[in-house]
């Protein structure tokens, strides 16, 4: 069994304003070093047998048409999760 | 939770041969003499799997063992004549009352508050999401909710953390359900900093043979558990969470909170209307508080037979749970119903349709016992009526609290007061701009008020207002009010002015009052005074709604709400529904046409015990509340109604906190329109001065706007009735003020800034 | 003319725009998800709500219903189609109509009454109105922030198809933040629209906070008779 980790990230351009929020509520907290913070989404897709190539292009096009909207978001990653 | 639990199931057969081996009742909230009960009840030691539905289901907030000896006085003041609407009484998951024309309506308020504190967002979210299924398993299609709440202090630094996540979870959840939010209150008391009280109320409509019970009966008929899968959501959480106070330095329980998924639960309301509208449920019951240990008891101890489960077939989410943890969890946004086997390939079919999972689960048996089996081992082998109905009684001792003499007798008499009409504006701008007075659309801006486009008022007029037939325009009026300071000095007379307020604001709007629902919030038990104070409230609502001739229907005991020894102040919420034939003809709170004619209805006198001035301009909490007199509130709402009806008045407002003067500036503000106000007469007649007739808070009173073509037709009304009625001002469009004669002009302008101001300094983005 | 409504899994204001289109004569046909067909019906209509619970993002699940397969070719050949508030995410989503929605700015749901200024009055939705004309509907959403690359708004802008805009006082903010204050745009053929107010809560006197909303039924019932 392995997995496709994808992430899905807000374009730059797009005002993000969940991680405004985040990075303003920070240095309430401390953390004073962050001048940035953008908030993304994580996809695991499992599947039975090893992520070949295949299952990775197959990933990559289910990121491109489903798990991302290409007008708003960029997918910045689609990768073989490495096993713990 | 921790268990001695053998890693085997711990069946029947080996209870009844283990009756040695000791067992986690007290980790599990039971006390010694309960579990010997228990014992005695079964003949046998409890297995693990028996003991933990005991004790969820004999926990405070599923027994109700403190409160159930008070809350028969409700029944007990419950006339003959005061049955004759309702058609589903206390004891069911919500009252229902007939609203004419076929139409039956039913209607619940509850509690989510510990919940709420420890997860605002979702403690909030799963309280809407538990009331809306109340009144869905009643057969009905919910058709609007409303959200009491109470939190500390505006500026402490804990509210910011707990109020948006409340605010958001319950538009979050309701909005998601397209259920128009109408109506409610919000209060800032220090008294709730670590007890903030979330309560819900829903009300849907159904045609009068529609109406749903739960109740498990017809041997053979299947019993089918619907609805999300179930997780380890809230284990525990019922008994664990709700029977017990917080520690004063915060921590709390392991966090046993609920996520709820509203689209799930949206599409479980459509799901459920298709299968009634299709007549293939018996019986139905909504999985909450005790999730299937509670469900499964009262299905089978409502019934007339027994009930057999095979647990083993529960969808779960988490392979891993325990059988306990099955039967105790409380994974959102389940249903389970009773079905004839004839039909049950028809509801599957439409279970199918929706995409709700459906299983059987199991059977209604004729035997006297609920049955559960995990594979092949018996795990439960209890009397329903012992789980559900027959739990313990606690006959807890009360006193009245030691602390009251002297808090009554600090009467507020001598308290400094305004001395002249500069004075008297500060007072009134002061109050407009405080938190329990201020505009609150920084919430209610966050609810969808709009859904189903049957909203026909809602806040901030004083009753929410919902059409139910679209074809006729009958529909029904709900409020819901409490003031909690009036009921910390006297409980009895306070409870009586929660529901007078109620009863008030919703003939204010123009519906007869019909019926009620009560959330009794108070804080420990084991406090005899806490006690006390919980008996007089419930005797004084009881005694007050056989006064009015309006029944209880139903309702929710939150108890435990404390930090240490400080209690909140007791809190009985009252929400009033009345019914109106064509809500076309509801009367909204502002005035709007220039030269109709404004008349104050009821006399004043100086009564300031507990009112908003004392706590605004002194920080005061003392002397007696106001004089309560049903029979006026009674006749009160009987010319409101009649004026409404025969359109002697375009506009009414009831008085409540902040009195006279409060509720002049709401009618003014509410449409942007003001009035020219002259009070001599009515000082002279009640025999009190400006300030006492601005400020007090004496009840049984209203403000209307009548058109000047009416005048005649409505003070004859009043005089027929001998009710008090005066005459005390225009509605003035040019000056765009406030102006009361000699003593103030408040421009329009300068008291919006004041009154929109205050939540969104606090809340509203940087 | 027959009007259908679409019904989603979490739609919530199929009702309303059932109700608007009887208002205004129309009959309002219900169409279900699941039925890849539109059943000949004269126009669409893809209400509010939360479709599939706005899971992975609004409207995003919604696109792919089987009911889509048959409305996307037809709104490419010339059906009207009307997207409130959740229907022109879904539109969005499906590339009939160009741009996204994202969060409100200011982050919380918000419900109000809200003044909008038709800006396009020759779509099959908005023909009954006069350009210019200011309206108050409803506005009701968590992610009403209408934004689009810079090519693309100008495209709109200049080829007119922005349909509705919000007014906004001197000195303030549009309600969540939309780029160009944009509330609702077409496509070039005009007979797709979508918008994030809801025109359904506004054809009633007592539920609402005017009649504005029925001119947008009215509209496609005349260019229904006209096609």
């Amino acid at each position: 069994m392995g997995n496709v980790v994808v992430d899905v990230m807000l374009k730059s351009e797009i005002l993000d304003p969940q991680g405004q929020a985040v990075a303003f509520a920070l240095p309430r907290l401390g953390f004073n070093q962050f001048t940035d913070v953008r908030q993304g989404k994580r996809f695991v897709l499992t599947v039975e047998g090893e992520v070949t190539d295949e299952v990775l292009a197959a990933a990559r096009e289910a990121a491109e048409t489903m798990l991302s909207n290409p007008v708003i978001e960029d997918v910045v990653s689609v990768r073989v999760e490495s096993q713990v | 939770m921790t268990s001695v639990m053998k890693s085997a199931l711990d069946t029947v057969a080996a209870a009844a041969d283990s009756p040695e081996v000791e067992q986690p009742w007290a980790e599990l909230g039971l006390k010694a003499d309960e579990y010997d009960r228990i014992r005695e009840i079964l003949g046998r030691r409890p297995t693990s799997a028996e003991l933990a539905m005991y004790s969820v289901m004999w926990s405070e907030h599923c027994s109700y063992k403190s409160s159930k000896v008070h809350l028969a006085q409700f029944s007990d003041n419950t006339t003959e004549a005061m049955r004759e609407k309702l058609l589903v009484g206390i004891g069911e998951n919500a009252g229902v009352v007939d609203i004419g024309d076929g139409w039956a309506v039913t209607f619940k308020i509850e509690s989510h508050n510990h919940p709420s504190y420890i997860e605002p967002y979702q403690g909030a979210a799963t309280g809407v999401g538990g009331i809306v299924r109340d009144i869905m398993s009643m057969g009905a299609r919910p058709i609007a909710v409303m959200d009491p709440l109470r939190f500390g202090a505006l500026d402490h630094p804990d509210t910011l953390r707990v109020l948006p996540g409340v605010v958001a979870g319950i538009g979050g959840y309701g909005n998601s359900l397209g259920l128009p939010n109408i109506g409610g209150e919000v209060v800032f008391d220090s008294c709730y900093q670590g007890n903030p009280l979330v309560n819900a109320l829903s009300v849907g409509k159904m045609r009068i043979e529609d109406i749903h019970l739960a109740k498990a009966s017809g041997v053979g008929n299947k019993v089918i558990l619907f609805g999300a899968k179930t997780g380890g959501d809230g284990i525990g959480g019922v008994s664990v969470l709700a029977s017990e106070t917080f520690d004063a330095d915060g921590s709390a329980k392991r966090p046993a909170v609920q996520v709820g998924d509203p689209f799930a639960e949206k599409v479980l309301i459509e799901c459920c209307l298709d299968l009634y509208a299709a007549h293939v449920v018996d019986g139905i019951q909504d999985l909450g508080g005790a999730g299937l240990s509670c469900a499964t008891s009262e299905l089978a101890s409502n019934g007339d037979g027994g009930m057999r489960v095979w647990l083993d077939r529960v969808p779960l989410r988490d392979a891993s749970l325990r059988v306990e943890e099955i039967l105790m969890s409380e994974s959102q946004e389940r249903m389970m119903a009773v079905v004839e086997p004839a039909k049950l390939e028809e509801f599957m079919a439409i279970a199918r349709r929706w995409d709700v999972e459906a299983t059987v689960v199991g059977e209604v048996t004729d035997g006297k016992s609920l049955e559960v089996f995990w594979q092949d081992g018996q795990i439960i082998d209890v009397p329903p009526r012992s789980v559900a109905h027959d739990g313990p009684i606690y006959n807890r001792p009360m006193q009245r609290p030691a602390y009251l003499d002297a808090l009554q007798g600090n009467v507020p008499d001598d308290l400094a007061r305004p001395v002249d009409g500069e004075g008297l504006k500060a007072a009134l701008l002061a109050m407009m701009a405080s938190p329990n007075l201020c505009d609150t659309s920084w919430i209610t801006g966050q609810y969808d008020r709009y859904v189903m486009g049957n909203t026909a008022l809602a806040m901030p007029d004083d009753a929410g207002v919902v059409r139910v037939d679209e074809e006729t325009g009958r529909g029904v009026a709900i409020s819901t009010d409490c003031n909690s300071r009036y009921a910390k000095l006297d409980p009895y007379a306070g409870a009586q002015l929660a529901l007078a307020e109620a009863y008030r604001n919703v003939a204010t709007a123009g519906a007869v009052p019909l019926a009620i629902s009560d959330c009794l919030n108070f804080g420990s038990p084991e406090d005899p005074g806490v006690m006390w104070q919980f008996a007089e409230a419930v005797r004084g609502i009881a005694e007050g709604c056989k006064t009015l001739g309006i029944p209880v229907t139903g309702g929710n005991v939150s108890l435990y709400n404390q930090t240490g020894d400080v209690a909140i102040h007791p809190t009985p919420v009252v929400a009033v529904l009345g019914v109106m034939d064509d809500v076309a003809r509801r009367t909204p709170s502002g005035w709007k046409a220039p030269g109709q004619v404004i008349y104050l209805l009821g006399t004043t006198a100086d009564e300031f015990g507990g009112s908003a001035w004392t706590q605004i301009a002194h920080d005061h909490l003392g002397g007696l509340p106001p004089r309560v007199d049903l029979d006026r509130e009674r006749r009160l709402g009987e010319i409101l109604v009649d004026a409404s009806r025969d359109g002697l008045v375009d506009a009414a407002h009831d008085l409540s906190e902040g009195g006279l003067a409060v509720a002049l500036a709401e009618a003014s503000l509410r449409n942007g329109v003001g009035a020219r106000i002259r009070l001599d007469e009515v000082c002279e007649r009640d025999g009190v001065d400006a300030f006492t007739l601005l400020f007090s808070e004496s009840a049984g009173r209203a403000i209307v706007a009548v058109p000047g073509t009416e005048e005649v037709r409505f003070t004859a009304m009043c005089t027929a009735r001998g009710f008090a009625h005066a005459r005390i001002g225009v509605v003035d469009d040019e000056a765009r003020a406030l102006d009361v004669q000699g003593q103030f002009t408040l421009p329009l302008d300068e008291l919006r800034t004041a009154h929109t101001s205050t939540l969104p300094a606090i809340f509203a983005s940087r | 003319m027959r009007i259908g409504v679409v019904t989603f899994p979490g739609s919530l204001d199929d009702h309303d725009a059932r109700r608007a289109i009887r208002v205004v004569g129309g009959e309002a046909v219900s169409l279900w998800h699941g039925d890849d067909s539109l059943h000949d019906v004269d126009a669409v209509v893809l209400p509010g709500g939360f479709s599939y619970g706005d899971y992975l993002r609004a409207g995003a699940i919604a696109r792919f219903a089987p009911v889509m397969s048959a409305l996307i070719p037809a709104a490419q050949a010339g059906l009207p189609v009307l997207g409130i508030c959740n229907g022109f995410q879904i539109l969005c989503e499906s590339h009939l109509l160009p741009g996204a929605m994202i969060q409100n700015d200011h982050r919380t749901f918000i419900c109000r009454d809200q003044r909008l200024r038709v800006e396009n009055a020759t779509t099959a939705w908005t023909s009954d109105f006069e350009q210019g004309d200011e309206i108050t509907i409803v506005l009701k959403n968590q992610e009403g922030q209408y934004v689009a690359d810079e090519r693309t708004l100008e495209e709109l802008e200049g080829e007119g198809r922005v349909a509705f805009r919000y007014v906004v006082e001197e000195g303030r903010r549009n309600p969540n933040g939309s780029y160009r204050d944009i509330a609702g745009i077409t496509n070039g053929r005009g007979n797709v629209v979508g918008l994030m107010p809801h025109p359904e809560h506004a054809i009633e006197a007592g539920y609402g906070p005017s009649l504005d909303g029925l001119k947008f039924f009215t509209s496609v019932l005349k260019s229904v008779v006209n096609a």
